[in-house]
């Protein structure tokens, strides 16, 4: 019993952070919808932690919770892949702003100096 | 002005304050009549200040880009200044400028120009996995490029007009990826490569490095860069 109680506060203390970031507007919405999605998911599951079990016997996994933790691995895993490639796309876009800056001054200096002859 | 065709000569430098100067002045010197751009990439010396003075025009970048970075950026300006045909020269005084004629001639044959070691003319050696690698390298943009190709991780190279448009838009920044993926994809978009023979001189300031660990990943990035850009769309 004393594990659920763990779990719940900790499924409850999730879904509170999560909702303080959207309603301070600190998360995207596409990140808002994801993890409002993974509350929904994770705080009922931390007050029955037996309630995957049904659905673990028929994919042949002996317990609820090893299909849990399965589940948790495999989301992190794609979770990091999608940031990974969400930063590779944020560089190239600073990379491109970068250039832009770089060709702007490089302009403006040089018509300031056509300017001045 | 080389042989009616209006050329801009790239140099990217990243803490060059040492040699950049001399470099700038022999370019300007051999080759009255061209545009000089140094992009100093991020540097936090005074790169941009004694390149400025000695007579380029400077474009600098906010941060540290990589080559690729500073290179695309040399692209675009040349691109949008309506050059005709951008030289890339190594800010350390490797590459000598009295060769940018002979490299400029020969884009009447073809869109890229490669100012190539190893092809007869001048002393360079490299031993062990870096040897290998260019020598793997060279074998296979060969074959893909339909001509001999002996040194293609050279960073002498000339774009004509066409070449410019292309990579102004796309460059990697990646190293390696700027001189091998750039040629493969040159060549897989029907754009005509081609090698003429250069001397190099010793590097003004740096030393190479020649440490068997580091030729070792050498080798294996050049492996997966050239197999990533052969797969790549």
């Amino acid at each position: 019993m004393k594990l659920t109680i763990l779990t719940a506060i900790i499924g409850f203390a999730l879904l509170v952070i999560i909702f303080e970031l959207m309603r301070r507007r600190q998360l995207r919405e596409k990140y808002a919808l994801l993890w409002g999605a993974v509350a929904i998911v994770v705080v009922p599951l931390a007050l029955f932690p037996r309630l995957l079990d049904a659905v673990a016997s028929v994919v042949g996994v002996a317990s609820g919770v090893s299909l849990v933790l399965f589940l948790g691995l495999v989301f992190l895993l794609i979770l990091s892949l999608h940031l990974s490639w969400e930063v590779s796309a944020l560089e190239e876009e600073t990379r491109t702003l970068a250039e832009e800056i770089a060709l702007l001054r490089t302009e403006i200096r040089e018509r300031a100096d056509s300017d001045q002859r | 002005m080389i042989n009616g065709r209006r050329v801009l000569i790239v140099i990217p430098a990243w803490n060059e304050e040492a040699c950049i100067a001399d470099v700038v002045r022999e370019v300007r010197g051999e080759l009255p009549g061209v545009g000089v751009l140094v992009v100093d990439d991020g540097s936090t010396d005074h790169t941009a200040a004694i390149a400025g003075e000695a007579g380029a025009t400077v474009a600098r970048l906010p941060y540290n880009l990589g080559v690729g970075g500073a290179m695309r950026l040399g692209y675009r300006y040349g691109y949008e200044h309506g050059y005709d045909v951008v030289v890339k020269v190594d800010a350390d005084g490797q590459h000598d400028p009295r060769y940018v004629p002979k490299l400029v001639d020969a884009l009447d044959e073809a869109d890229f120009i490669i100012g190539a070691r190893f092809a007869g003319e001048g002393d360079y050696t490299v031993k062990g996995p870096r040897k290998w690698a260019m020598r793997m390298l060279s074998i296979v943009l060969s074959r893909l490029g339909r001509t001999n190709l002996t040194d293609t991780t050279s960073g002498f190279v000339a774009a004509n007009r066409r070449t410019i448009e292309l990579l102004a838009q796309w460059y990697p920044v990646e190293y390696l990826g700027d001189t091998i993926e750039v040629l493969v994809r040159l060549m897989r978009n029907g754009y005509k490569v081609r090698q003429v023979p250069v001397t190099m001189r010793a590097r003004q300031a740096g030393i190479p490095s020649h440490s068997p660990i580091k030729s070792t990943i050498y080798l294996g990035r050049a492996f997966f860069i050239l197999a990533l850009s052969m797969v790549r769309r």
